[in-house]
C-alpha cells in the first residue's frame, strides 16, 4: 500500500535510474491523490454539513432523505441567530475572554521565560521544576476549588473571573523558555556591556526575535480559550455571561431541533479561529510539530 | 524600574557579588506576575482540592472533615466504577486508533502528489475548531431522522434502533468517533515532522540492498519514529482520559450513563449535585492517571535526541 515512506523533502541527488516504473509510478501517484482528497473531504464533512445547513430553509433541513447540498438558499438563520440567542453578547464575551487571556498571558509568560532562560540566578532550577510539575496537573483537579474561590470573591458570572486565573500558563512559560534558550547570546551581551537594563534587553532585543514563537503561542492561547467549553460552562450560570461554545451548547440543550439556527451560530462562532489559523498556518504547524505538548 | 542600580553599572570595577544580587533581584521581578498567578490560581486550589476531598463540603453546608470517607464511598459507588470503566474503554479504543491512523495519514501525506496540501489542512482542521461547537454538527449528522451520516450509514447496514446517540450500544461508538476525528490531524503533524527528519539516503541504501516497502517501514521508519510514537501515545492517552466536550454536547453522559467518563462525572457531582468534596476525590483519581503519564512523557522528552 502506501508504506513506501519516502520523505517529502525530495531527493537532493537526481535519481533517474528506473524509467520503466514511471508509468506505474504515475498511476500510484494519482491513486494516492484521489485517496487522500477523499479522506480530506470526509474529514471536513461535519464542517461542510454545518456550512450548507446554515443556508438551508427549515423545510429543507427536516425533509427525508437528508441531502448535503441545499435545494434552496436562505439567510434567515443568520438573521434569526442574533435575535433568538444573545449572540452579539456571546461573541463579545468570547472576544474579550480569549483576546484578554492571550495578550496578558503572552506578556507574563514571556517575562517569566526571559528570567528563566536568560538570567542566571539562584533558585532558577527550583522554579523551572515547579513549572514543569504544574504543567502535568490536569486542569479538572483545580476546577472545583477555583470555582469555590472565585465564587467567594463574587467573580463567577463575570469576565474578569474567567480571565484572571488564566493570565499565565505553565505551558506558555515552558514553551517560551525553550525558545529563548535557543537564541544566540552575543546580541544581548553587547547591549549589556553598553549598560542596557534587563527590561530593555527583554523588550527591545529578545521579544522582537521571539516573534514567531509568540505568534504560535498566541494562537495556542487564543484558540484554546476561544474553544474551551468546561471552564465557561462552570463559571457562568447564565447565557449572558457565557462564551460561544458554552452558550451554544446550553441553547442546544434547551431547543434540540433548531439545527438551522445552531449551524448558522456555530459557523459564525468558528470563523475567527479558522481564519486566524489559515493566516498563520505555517508557523502554527511548525510550533506544534516541534513541541507537541498542549 | 532599575534606575536605582543604573549608576552602579557604569562604575569601572564591578564586584561580582553585587552583580549576582542585582541579577537575582531582577529575575524575581520578571517572575513575580506569573508566579503570583500560578500560586494563587493553580497551586493554592491544588492544595485546597486535597483538603476538600477529605471533607463533605457542598456549596450549601460548611466543610466538615470526614477523613477518607469520600474515597471509601467512591470505591463503593457504582456510578464511579461505571465512569471509570467508560473512561478506560474510551481511552483504550480512541488512543491507539488515533495514533495508528495518524501514522498512516502521515506516511500517506509525506509522499508528493497533487492535493497533498489540501488533505493535510483538511485533516488538521478539526484540531483547531471548538469541539464543543462542532459536536453540535456531529449530533445533527447522527440524528436518526434527518442526519446525513446516519442516513449514509444505513446503506451499509448500520442502523441503531433508537438512533446513534440514544442507543446504549452505539452512543459510546459515536463519541469515540468524534474523539478520534478531533485529534488525528494533530498527531499526524507530529509524525510528519518526524518523517521529514529521517535522512533520505537511508531509504536509498535500503532499496539498493533490495529491501521492500514493508521492510523499509519496519526497519527504518518505525524505529526512527519511536520518539514521536511515544510522545504521541502519551499525549493521546492524557487527552482521552480527560474526554468531556463532545460527550457533554452529544449525550450528556447518557443514555443510561453509558458515556459518562470521569470528567463528566466530576462535572455532574460538582456542578449539578454541588458535592464539592466528593467531586474533588474523583478528580484525584484522574490526577493519578494523568500525572503518571506526564512523568513518562517528561522523562523521555528530556532525552529526545535521536541518534542515527
Amino acid at each position: 500500500m502506501a508504506v513506501t515512506a519516502l520523505p517529502g523533502t525530495t531527493t537532493a541527488t537526481p535519481t533517474k535510474r528506473r524509467p520503466r516504473t514511471d508509468g506505474m509510478h504515475r498511476a500510484a501517484k494519482w491513486l494516492l491523490a484521489i485517496t487522500s482528497i477523499l479522506i480530506g473531504l470526509l474529514t471536513l464533512l461535519p464542517i461542510i454539513w454545518m456550512l450548507f445547513t446554515a443556508f438551508k430553509p427549515e423545510s429543507d433541513i427536516v425533509s427525508y432523505p437528508p441531502t448535503l447540498w441545499p435545494r434552496e438558499l436562505t439567510l434567515e438563520h443568520f438573521v434569526e441567530v442574533w435575535e433568538r440567542i444573545p449572540f452579539a453578547r456571546l461573541y463579545l464575551n468570547t472576544i474579550v475572554f480569549a483576546g484578554g487571556v492571550t495578550v496578558i498571558s503572552l506578556l507574563f509568560d514571556s517575562m517569566a521565560a526571559y528570567a528563566l532562560a536568560r538570567i542566571p540566578f539562584k533558585g532558577r532550577g527550583i522554579v523551572f521544576v515547579g513549572i514543569l510539575l504544574l504543567l502535568m496537573l490536569p486542569f479538572q483537579v483545580t476546577l472545583i476549588p477555583l470555582y469555590d474561590m472565585l465564587n467567594g470573591l463574587g467573580l463567577t458570572n463575570t469576565l474578569p473571573g474567567m480571565i484572571i486565573p488564566r493570565m499565565t500558563n505553565a505551558f506558555g512559560i515552558f514553551f517560551l523558555t525553550q525558545f529563548f534558550l535557543s537564541l544566540p547570546r552575543d546580541l544581548e551581551e553587547a547591549a549589556r556591556v553598553d549598560g542596557a537594563s534587563e527590561w530593555r534587553i527583554y523588550w527591545g532585543i529578545i521579544m522582537p526575535l521571539a516573534r514567531p514563537a509568540l505568534l504560535t503561542l498566541g494562537l495556542f492561547h487564543f484558540q484554546y480559550n476561544w474553544n474551551d467549553l468546561l471552564w465557561p460552562l462552570v463559571m457562568s450560570s447564565e447565557v449572558e455571561t457565557s462564551t460561544l461554545p458554552a452558550g451554544l451548547s446550553l441553547f442546544m440543550g434547551q431547543h434540540v431541533v433548531e439545527y438551522g439556527l445552531l449551524m448558522a451560530g456555530s459557523l459564525l462562532a468558528m470563523l475567527p479561529v479558522i481564519v486566524f489559523f489559515l493566516l498563520i498556518q505555517r508557523s502554527f504547524v511548525a510550533g506544534i510539530a516541534t513541541t507537541g505538548l498542549k | 524600574m532599575t534606575t536605582t542600580v543604573a549608576p552602579a553599572a557604569q562604575r569601572p570595577r564591578r564586584r561580582p557579588a553585587s552583580v549576582n544580587v542585582r541579577r537575582t533581584r531582577t529575575a524575581w521581578l520578571f517572575l513575580t506576575p506569573a508566579l503570583l498567578i500560578l500560586i494563587a490560581f493553580t497551586l493554592y486550589p491544588m492544595v485546597q482540592a486535597v483538603w476538600l476531598s477529605l471533607t463533605d463540603y457542598n456549596l450549601i453546608r460548611a466543610a466538615e472533615f470526614v477523613g477518607l470517607d469520600n474515597y471509601a464511598a467512591l470505591f463503593a459507588d457504582g456510578a464511579f466504577w461505571n465512569a471509570f470503566g467508560n473512561t478506560v474503554l474510551y481511552a483504550a479504543v480512541v488512543a491507539p486508533v488515533t495514533v495508528v491512523l495518524a501514522l498512516a495519514f502521515a506516511i500517506l501525506l509525506n509522499q508528493r502528489f497533487p492535493g497533498r496540501a489540501f488533505a493535510r489542512t483538511a485533516i488538521f482542521l478539526p484540531f483547531i475548531v471548538s469541539l464543543g461547537i462542532i459536536a453540535i454538527a456531529w449530533a445533527f449528522l447522527l440524528d436518526p431522522n434527518i442526519g446525513l451520516l446516519s442516513y449514509w450509514l444505513s446503506f451499509v447496514g448500520i442502523v441503531p434502533e433508537q438512533g446513534w446517540l440514544t442507543d446504549p450500544r452505539f452512543a459510546m461508538a459515536a463519541v469515540m468517533m468524534v474523539g478520534i476525528w478531533k485529534n488525528v490531524g494533530f498527531y499526524m503533524v507530529i509524525f510528519l515532522a518526524g518523517l521529514q527528519s529521517i535522512p533520505v539516503d537511508m531509504y536509498e541504501a535500503a532499496r539498493l540492498d533490495g529491501a521492500g516497502a514493508w521492510q523499509r517501514f519496519r526497519s527504518i521508519t518505525l524505529p526512527l519514529l519511536s520518539n514521536q510514537t511515544l510522545l504521541v501515545s502519551v499525549l493521546a492517552l492524557i487527552a482521552t482520559l480527560q474526554a468531556f466536550d463532545q460527550i457533554y454536547v452529544m449525550t450528556r453522559g447518557g443514555p443510561f450513563f453509558r458515556t459518562e467518563t470521569l470528567v463528566t462525572l466530576i462535572y455532574r457531582e460538582g456542578f449539578e449535585n454541588l458535592e464539592f468534596g466528593y467531586a474533588s476525590a474523583i478528580s484525584f483519581v484522574l490526577l493519578a492517571f494523568v500525572f503518571i503519564l506526564s512523568m513518562v512523557q517528561y522523562g523521555f522528552l528530556r532525552r529526545r535526541q535521536v541518534t542515527y
